[in-house]
This record gives C-alpha cells, sequence and structure tokens, in this order.
C-alpha cells in the first residue's frame, strides 16, 4: 500500500468492475478499521462511507511490486519464489554461514528492510514452505495452534472438519491418517505433511539459479560506482578459480547490484569464446557500464554485489600450433565482443547462405559469433549476374519496352530516366509454387541492363504479360558495381 | 615522400605501372578514401566505389584474415542492402566479411577507430553517406594514426558528398564505366571509371578505366582480354585515350 494519491494512514478502496458494478478488491488498513470488508459493493461502502476514496485496483502492479521484492530478496538466497499474490517463500537451507545471521537474524533483517519500504510483513521460519507460509499467515507461534483453514484445501473441507469438532492442526496431527484420507483424499494426508513438517515440498525460484556465483556483502554500502570495475575484477578472480576447477569459461556474465532500499540492478555482457581472464570480464563491464543509455544510480548505496557465470563451456587448452596463425594479426572475437556490448548484439552480423529461389531469401543475416560457413564459388566466365547492393523492398520504376513481353528500352527511376544500351534477359524466376501449395504469386523475368552512363541494374517484370497479368509492373531490384 | 619501406603490403590497382601511375597506390596501413561520382543531377551511385573498396580489400588481404564493414543501420544507405550471393559473384567471399550496422554516424566512428586500432582485421571500410559533418579532419585523423599503429587499411567510401580535406593518403573518385559488351549485347563484368584526386606526395589527376577480372583476381584495362593493362592515361590527353 504504497502508492496511490491516499495518505497510509487514510481510508481507501481498490476497486474493479465485476459484472457491471464497482466491487472493492481490496482495503486500506484505515478502511478495514470501519468495517468495511473486501467484497463489497462501492455503492454500498459508500453508503456506510460516504468520503471513502477509491482506486482502481490493478493486479498486474501488484504482481510486479512482488517479483521486485522477490529479487530484492535474493540477497539472502537465490532461492525465493513468489506464492500466490501477496507472498513469497525463501528456501535459506546452508545460507546462515554466508549471512553471518541465524534465523530470528534474516527475520529481523527482513521485517526491517520491508517496514522501510512502507510495508507490513509478517514472517515466520519453518522447516517447510507450507508450515512457514501459514504460520506467518495466521500469526501463530507454533503449528498445532494453527486453524484447520491453514490447510489450504478449500472451504468445504474446512466446514466438515470443523462440524467434526477438528478446530485445530494439533487435535487433527493427533488423529490416525488413515481414516482422515479416506474420508478427505490423499490431498488431506499430504498437505497435512507438508504443514507439520514431516514431508518437504521443493520451490520453484524465480529466477534459476545459475551454476556459479560468488558475491561481496559490504559493511558499509557502496555509495559511488567508482569502485564497482575493482569489485567486479575481485569477484571475477573468485569466479576463475571456480571456473577452473570444472575445466570450464564463461560466456555470460550478470552482475546483480543490491542496494540498500531493496533496488536490484542487473547488467550481462556476453562474449563469443569462453573466458576466465578477470581482465577481460572487467573490459567487457567497463564497455557495458559505459553504454548504459541511463547510468547507474547509487542511491544510498550498494551493499551487495553478486556476479554470477549463467552460461559456461568446455575450455579446450589445446597447444598452439606451429603451421597456424601466419597472419600474426590478434584474434578479433575480443573486439567483437567488445563492440556487442556497447551497441547491442543486432549489429554485429554475418553473411550465410540459403538454399532458396526467390533471390532476396538466397542469403541471411546471422549473429557475428556463428561459425561462418562456405559460399558456392561463381561460375566462370561469367559476369556477375547477381547484383551487389539490393533494394528491400523493390524500387517500382516506369519502363517503356518495344513489346510488352519485351526487354525495357528506357526506364525511369527517382525522376531521372535511363537508356538501356545493354541488357541481357530475361531470367525467368518463377513463384516456387513446390513449396506451399496454396501460395502463389506472379513470375518474375529479370533482366541486367546496362545504361548509357555505364550504370548496371538488374530489373524485373512481375508477372508475365498476357496470361498472368494485363499490365505487368516493373520493379529495380538491385544494382551492380 | 614516400617512405617505401613503411609498405608491407600493397595492393597493386594494375599489374603494371603505367608512366606517372604510383608504385603502390594503396598503402597497407594507410587511409583511403572512395568518393561516388556525382552525375549533373547530384545522384551518386554507392555501389562502384564501394565494390571497388571491396576489391582493393580482397587484394590486400592474405587468406584467413576478416574483413569489417561498417555501415549505418538508418538513411538512405540502408535501403539498399548488401547481398552476399552478388559479393561472391564478384569474387569476394561472404564468409570473411563481418557487417555492423550501427545507429548513428557518431556511433559509427567511434566503432571504425575501435576495430583499426585493434588490428585484427586487414581491412576496415567505412561507409559515409552525405556531407556528415562530424567526419571531420580530426576524426579522420584519429583513423590514420590508428591505421599506422596496427598495420590496418582503412577504406571510406563516400556518397552524396563533395571531396573535403582529410588525413586520407588517397583520394579516389569512382564511377561505373560502359563495359565491354558480351555476345548478344549483354552487359559484362564490373568496369570502373576511376580517378585518382590526390596522393600524399604523389601525382593527382590520373585517370584509368578499370575491369575487374574475376577468374585471375586483378584489374585490367577493359578491352584488353587478359593482355597486360596499359591503362593509364592522364586526364586531357585525349590522343592517348584513343589508342587504349
Amino acid at each position: 500500500m504504497r502508492e496511490g494519491a491516499a495518505p497510509p494512514d487514510a481510508a481507501f478502496a481498490l476497486i474493479a468492475k465485476q459484472r457491471g458494478a464497482q466491487r472493492i478488491m481490496a482495503l486500506s488498513p484505515a478502511a478495514l478499521k470501519l468495517g468495511l470488508a473486501a467484497g463489497m459493493m462501492l455503492a454500498d461502502a459508500r453508503a456506510q462511507e460516504p468520503d471513502l476514496a477509491a482506486l482502481e485496483h490493478r493486479p498486474e502492479a501488484d504482481r510486479a511490486l512482488l517479483l521486485r521484492l522477490v529479487e530484492a530478496c535474493e540477497r539472502y538466497t537465490p532461492m525465493v519464489a513468489p506464492q500466490g499474490d501477496d507472498a513469497m517463500v525463501l528456501d535459506l537451507t546452508g545460507c546462515f554461514d554466508s549471512l553471518a545471521m541465524d534465523e530470528t537474524g534474516v527475520l529481523d533483517d527482513l521485517a526491517r528492510r520491508l517496514s522501510r519500504l512502507g510495508f507490513h510483513p509478517l514472517a515466520a521460519c519453518a522447516g517447510t514452505p507450507d508450515a512457514a507460509l501459514a504460520l506467518a499467515r495466521f500469526g501463530k507461534r507454533s503449528l498445532r495452534e494453527l486453524p484447520v483453514a491453514a490447510l489450504g484445501l478449500g472451504e468445504d473441507v474446512h466446514l466438515a472438519l470443523k462440524r467434526a469438532g477438528l478446530r485445530t492442526i494439533g487435535q487433527l496431527a493427533d488423529r490416525p491418517r488413515a481414516p482422515l484420507a479416506a474420508r478427505f483424499g490423499k490431498a488431506m494426508s499430504v498437505a497435512l505433511a507438508h504443514l507439520l513438517e514431516e514431508q518437504d515440498r521443493r520451490i520453484t525460484p524465480h529466477r534459476t539459479l545459475p551454476p556459479i556465483w560468488v558475491e561481496q556483502r559490504f559493511a558499509e554500502p557502496m555509495a559511488t560506482v567508482k569502485p564497482l570495475l575493482g569489485v567486479i575484477a575481485w569477484l571475477a578472480g573468485q569466479a576463475r578459480d571456480l571456473l577452473v576447477a570444472r575445466g570450464r569459461g564463461g560466456r555470460r556474465y550478470e552482475v546483480s547490484l543490491f542496494r540498500t532500499d531493496g533496488h536490484v540492478a542487473r547488467l550481462a555482457v556476453d562474449s563469443g569464446l569462453p573466458l576466465r581472464d578477470p581482465a577481460d570480464v572487467v573490459r567487457l563491464f567497463r564497455e557495458r557500464i559505459e553504454s548504459l543509455a541511463d547510468p547507474l544510480d547509487p542511491g544510498f548505496g550498494y551493499d551487495l554485489l553478486r556476479l554470477s557465470v549463467p552460461l559456461h563451456e568446455d575450455v579446450s587448452e589445446g597447444q598452439e600450433r606451429l603451421d597456424e596463425d601466419k597472419s600474426g594479426r590478434p584474434d578479433l572475437v575480443p573486439l567483437l565482443d567488445r563492440l556487442q556490448v556497447r551497441f547491442g548484439a543486432e549489429c554485429l552480423h554475418r553473411f550465410t547462405p540459403r538454399d532458396e529461389h526467390l533471390p532476396e531469401y538466397a542469403d541471411r543475416l546471422v549473429p557475428a559469433a556463428s561459425r561462418p560457413e562456405s559460399w558456392p564459388q561463381p561460375e566462370t566466365g561469367e559476369p556477375p549476374l547477381r547484383p551487389l547492393f539490393l533494394f528491400d523492398p523493390p524500387q517500382p520504376v516506369t519502363v517503356l519496352a518495344e513489346v510488352p513481353d519485351g526487354p525495357p528500352r528506357r526506364f525511369g527511376w527517382q525522376g531521372r530516366q535511363h537508356r538501356v544500351v545493354r541488357q541481357e534477359g530475361p531470367e525467368r524466376i518463377a513463384y516456387p509454387w513446390w513449396k506451399t501449395v496454396e501460395a502463389s504469386g506472379p513470375t518474375r523475368d529479370y533482366y541486367r541492363i546496362e545504361d548509357e552512363d555505364g550504370c548496371r541494374f538488374w530489373l524485373f517484370r512481375h508477372g508475365l504479360y498476357g496470361s498472368e497479368k494485363a499490365d505487368p509492373r516493373w520493379y529495380l531490384h538491385g544494382v551492380f558495381a | 615522400m614516400f617512405d617505401s619501406s613503411r609498405f608491407k603490403r600493397a595492393a597493386s590497382l594494375v599489374q603494371t605501372s603505367p608512366e606517372g601511375w604510383p608504385d603502390a597506390p594503396l598503402q597497407q596501413d594507410g587511409v583511403h578514401e572512395f568518393y561516388a561520382a556525382q552525375g549533373q543531377d547530384g545522384s551518386a551511385a554507392l555501389a562502384p566505389p564501394l565494390a571497388l573498396a571491396l576489391l582493393c580489400a580482397v587484394q590486400a588481404r592474405q587468406p584467413g584474415e576478416p574483413l569489417l564493414w561498417l555501415r549505418l543501420a538508418k538513411g538512405k544507405q540502408a535501403r539498399q542492402r548488401p547481398y552476399a550471393p552478388g559479393l561472391a559473384e564478384l569474387g569476394i567471399d561472404p564468409a570473411a566479411i563481418v557487417l555492423m550496422r550501427l545507429p548513428d554516424l557518431q556511433s559509427l566512428l567511434r566503432a571504425g577507430v575501435d576495430c583499426v586500432r585493434h588490428g585484427g582485421a586487414a581491412t576496415v571500410i567505412l561507409e559515409v553517406d552525405g556531407r556528415a559533418p562530424a567526419f571531420d579532419l580530426t576524426a579522420s585523423r584519429r583513423l590514420a594514426l590508428a591505421a599506422e599503429q596496427s598495420r590496418t587499411m582503412v577504406l571510406i567510401v563516400r556518397s552524396g558528398a563533395d571531396p573535403a580535406p582529410s588525413a586520407a593518403h588517397s583520394r579516389w573518385q569512382v564511377a561505373s564505366a560502359p563495359s565491354v559488351p558480351l555476345p548478344a549485347d549483354a552487359p559484362g563484368g564490373p568496369v570502373f571509371d576511376v580517378t585518382l584526386l590526390r596522393q600524399r606526395g604523389g601525382r593527382e589527376g590520373l585517370n584509368l578505366q578499370l575491369e575487374w577480372d574475376r577468374e585471375r583476381g586483378v584489374f585490367r584495362a577493359p578491352l584488353s582480354r587478359g593482355r597486360p593493362a596499359l591503362p593509364a592515361v592522364r586526364t586531357g590527353d585525349a590522343g592517348r585515350r584513343s589508342a587504349a
């Protein structure tokens, strides 16, 4: 309840339109004290409280806020998962040593950080996610005191249990399980086992766990970005040791910067070859930080930096061959990595051949990191039959031809007339009807053309005169050198 | 004057040097500009200077060395896209080329300097369209210094601009020329009309017609049909031009 026009202690409601009526979805603490309840019509609530402020309920914004909190809680453990609309589960197994805190320490720290952001967190620690969630939700100190509603099995099951005189989980736990399972199904025994810490349930973390990660906590928050690269270098040195031990090298490095106020900034760099050397990693991160459109805002300071290697590959530590590297030029891959980090991966390309019939699909741009493929050799003794540049889309031109299905004599393009001196054609390229039965298009007749200035063009007539079109149009598809 | 010891490798534009033609027209560690010749109506064909630059780069490179080609992702240039089968038809291996498409001229120049300084590519080709005030004397000097340091050839292809002062080692103006017709009056292989506008410490104003011979990987004078090239004619020397 941070956002909105109303101050935190004012009564307000979040409403949504349901079946033509404005219904209250959630209420502020002050409004709850007035005796209002979620699910009421706004009109009914306003009858009680004429001054009740109403704001639009936006579940997607709530969800985004929850996910931001989930990311912020990754400072404790990478195993954090959102639970429902308003809760999250942290798996703290094995984390207390590196955190240098015990259970109550983590709970206190979490409560302090969340209340600083304006939340009223309910937190509990238990052996299983379900037990912890139930303890936090119902505000009880022990599992046996929990009401049967903590099972979360649906209203009718809870009602049936209450009618049978079973009001708490403790009463339920004392009874034999077999009759309960026979009456309420297997879900009952599973839920009870989860709740009583007899059987663990796995949680799926919001972000997948990186296989290799190292982190650095600061006693005092780092208020400027200046020492950032130094810390990254130090972390990269630690990551290198882990990578060396596995015989791997990182293809992708990611730095998470945890701000004291819960904001998490993430920077990632990719490399074309597996990297280990901290100097290389830092060089890429320097490039990345310099290329940020809006620079890093340390705010009140970063108190935790985590470097993870989400993607890594085997490094072949082969011996250098004597007969290789004749040119003596440095390897291009680090340069391409750097340029890719600065200008984006979509800037760098390589050409790849494609076995397609239509000329505009015969080549394709692929990321520069991909392996170059060999191209077919041109036919000897022929002049270039394909242009150096292709227009995308083809440019419409006006053509004067002697006969409608003959070669062009003159053509006009961009307000200029070109007289055709030499021409060759047509090279007939049909629409690939053999690929899909229903798709069809006009046949193209391509002409190689040279005008009186020596400029060479690639023109085509779109459609066969007479049989396909009465008045086929002409297009300029490319220019030759 | 030239310091010939600095020429590690030279791309020879022509096989035999005619009178007045520089020994090594394209110095390996230099910056060279290829201007698109402007027609009377101001139109400039980008393909001829670019093809000539690519072919020079291919001649200068050794097998296995990559070639970097930087162009803008937006603007007039981007409407025509490089067509890899066309490159292959010219005898240029498209697999050797890394194409960079950059958002603006500033990034293009910055990336260009980085590429040249790195020295991993044999040749870096920069396509600069229009007047491009950002590409000034300082920018070209920076490229020239980097080229000298890393022994990288820098080829700048300019279209839609008048030749402007720069730190380039040589400056050429390139246009298409009528090709040698094939049987049935079909257009032949690419022929370029090349004018040497400026050469540091060398002659200027040479004019030359060059035909690219893909099979042998050399330039030759058109109509010579494989005979040793006798191409160079100084501008204004009409008598010898007709003899060629």
